[in-house]
């Protein structure tokens, strides 16, 4: 019942946040000027909005996507970027910037056929095994190959333009995103959540190990398929619309599990509603923080993260000094 | 209804793992798998629970071959203790017991049977005292009985152990082997693999000795644990008496050549 009790705490923290990234931003937008006839209306339905409900969704995708992965693979330090789809995602936006296909769909559509492409890839290597090792392995080539074949593109970019422009979208960033982008990344996070949803179960069994969870009948190779699948839409989606943005995943289901115990089942809804929040969160401090130019997200991200590991870093040495 | 295993045969990277093993296991008696290091013990309960596909062979579930019964239904008619004792997150004792219900329950949480199997398990393995305490805080022997714990939650009519009592304490083995007694007592099938000659005098009602992947002889405890069988299985010779008490130990006291 704790844990219920802080999922609803968590849901009413997003809410909350997700109002104040309405309000808050270079213009700051009072309540009392929520109405049609007044002109800061469009900021808010037009540009607030639809970048603050995919922030809710792309953190919410990332943040259940890590607790997947820590569960699936047992380790705290699991995130889904280890698996090479948020690579493999963002080699298919670069291509799309490489050639200038930057009209409204192209870009998300290379991004989700590079995130196919290298799930598929994945299934591939992995095949039948159903192993934790090829499977972690198969994630760290991929995302290798991915990652060299960006850095390929950005060198040899046509124009200056193109570089600058796959550079810094590779930073990671909700600046100016319609309600397109919600039209694409919600549904096919939703279908994600939903298949990793299904994993719940399997997953608290594997807490004994592979044996025991497979003679409790868990079936190792479906298990597999639902992770990839959806940690791939997840994630695939997630950089489709927003760009790499690390840490997410890995932080979120830390910062959950003090509250609600380390069963992996229990940390996968309480770790989406709280990536959801910290991404909206973030979103808004860089938008409202006053800089030149807008911070990029996905670098305020990272930055988070080292300090993040450091203090969990001091607090592991302390367990076991 | 008995759990068979019908000329299993295994090979590994060339290695002849089991060769041609046969064994008929029988519900309500404790057999004792016993054999040198590399036997096929293992290998045997793993091919008996549904985790390993011999290369030939079948293995016997009431009559129908165990490939034939859906993996759910398998899961609960055949539990299975692992020697790898792991637990990966820092999960209460309660948490981890329920676990064993996985294949029961329906799509939506525990029910009152659930809760009163895990229960009885707890009950019967003594957990329940430290019910609420993470399992990676524990000794190794409140541990040991928490993870057969979740096995027994699972009412399973076969239990299939791997060496559980290794690493444990002289009290602690005799209260495991007490353990498998009562289960099968209650009516269930106790397969263990065994190390211990002594604990598998104490506890068996049959045994499987194996060596080389092949079965040596099986039968009752007298038939079985004689000098020349034991000579025979493990290259040594052994001093076999009896306490005061009626109990028979056995000692290895050199190896033979």
């Amino acid at each position: 019942m704790r844990a219920a009790r802080f999922n609803l705490l968590l849901l009413l923290g997003l809410v909350a946040a997700m109002l104040l990234s309405l309000i808050a931003g270079k213009v700051w937008v009072p309540l009392s000027a929520w109405n049609q006839g007044d002109p800061r209306w469009l900021i808010i339905m037009e540009l607030r909005a639809p970048r603050t409900v995919l922030a809710a969704v792309v953190g919410a995708g990332l943040g259940l996507s890590g607790a997947a992965m820590q569960g699936y693979l047992r380790n705290p330090l699991a995130d889904p970027g280890l698996f090479g789809v948020s690579a493999g995602a963002a080699l298919g936006a670069v291509v799309s910037l490489f050639f200038g296909y930057t009209a409204s769909w192209f870009l998300p559509a290379f991004a989700l056929t590079g995130a196919a492409a290298s799930m598929a890839l994945l299934a591939l290597l992995v095949g039948r095994s159903g192993s934790l090792i090829v499977f972690t392995l198969a994630g760290v080539i991929l995302s290798s190959v991915a990652g060299s074949m960006t850095a390929l593109a950005i060198s040899l970019a046509p124009t200056p333009f193109a570089t600058s422009q796959i550079v810094t979208w590779l930073m990671g960033a909700l600046t100016d995103r319609s309600w397109d982008d919600v039209a694409i990344a919600l549904p096919i996070i939703g279908v994600g959540a939903l298949l990793l949803a299904m994993t719940a179960r399997a997953l608290d069994t594997l807490t004994l190990g592979t044996s025991a969870a497979r003679s409790m009948g868990v079936d190792p190779l479906r298990l597999q398929l639902l992770i990839v699948i959806g940690v791939g839409l997840c994630v695939g989606a997630s950089v489709a619309a927003a760009g790499i943005i690390g840490f997410v995943g890995l932080m979120v289901p830390h910062l959950v599990r003090p509250f609600v115990g380390h069963r992996p089942s229990a940390v996968l809804v309480p770790s989406a509603i709280g990536g959801g929040l910290l991404l909206v969160l973030a979103d808004s401090l860089v938008r409202a923080a006053p800089t030149v130019s807008e911070l990029r997200l996905g670098i305020a991200m990272s930055m988070l993260g080292g300090p993040f590991f450091l203090v969990l870093l001091l607090r592991m040495r302390r367990g076991l000094a | 209804m008995t759990l068979c295993a019908e000329t299993l045969t295994l090979a590994l990277g060339g290695a002849t793992i089991l060769d041609s093993v046969s064994a008929t296991f029988v519900p309500g008696r404790v057999t004792a798998v016993l054999g040198p290091n590399g036997a096929g013990k293992s290998t045997l309960l793993a091919c008996l629970a549904g985790l390993r596909n011999a290369d030939s062979g079948s293995v016997r579930l009431g009559g129908v071959a165990r490939a034939a019964v859906p993996r759910r239904e398998l899961a609960r008619r055949i539990g299975f203790l692992p020697q790898e004792a792991d637990v990966h997150w820092d999960i209460d004792v309660a948490t981890l017991v329920a676990l064993g219900r996985f294949p029961h329950r329906g799509r939506w949480g525990d029910s009152e049977v659930d809760r009163a199997a895990v229960a009885r398990a707890m009950s019967a393995t003594d957990c329940a005292r430290f019910a609420g305490r993470i399992v990676n805080t524990l000794s190794g022997g409140e541990r040991a009985r928490v993870l057969l714990a979740r096995v027994l939650a699972g009412e399973p009519q076969w239990l299939l152990a791997d060496e559980p009592l290794a690493n444990l304490d002289p009290a602690h083995q005799l209260d495991g082997l007490d353990c498998l007694r009562s289960v099968a007592r209650a009516g269930a099938g106790v397969v263990v693999v065994l190390h211990d000659l002594n604990h598998a005098a104490r506890v068996a009602d049959d045994l499987l000795l194996m060596r080389g992947g092949r079965v040596v002889a099986q039968g009752p405890p007298d038939a079985v644990l004689t000098p020349a069988l034991i000579a025979e299985t493990y290259g040594v010779a052994t001093h076999i008496g009896t306490t005061p008490d009626g109990q028979r130990f056995i000692v290895p006291t050199h190896r033979e050549p």
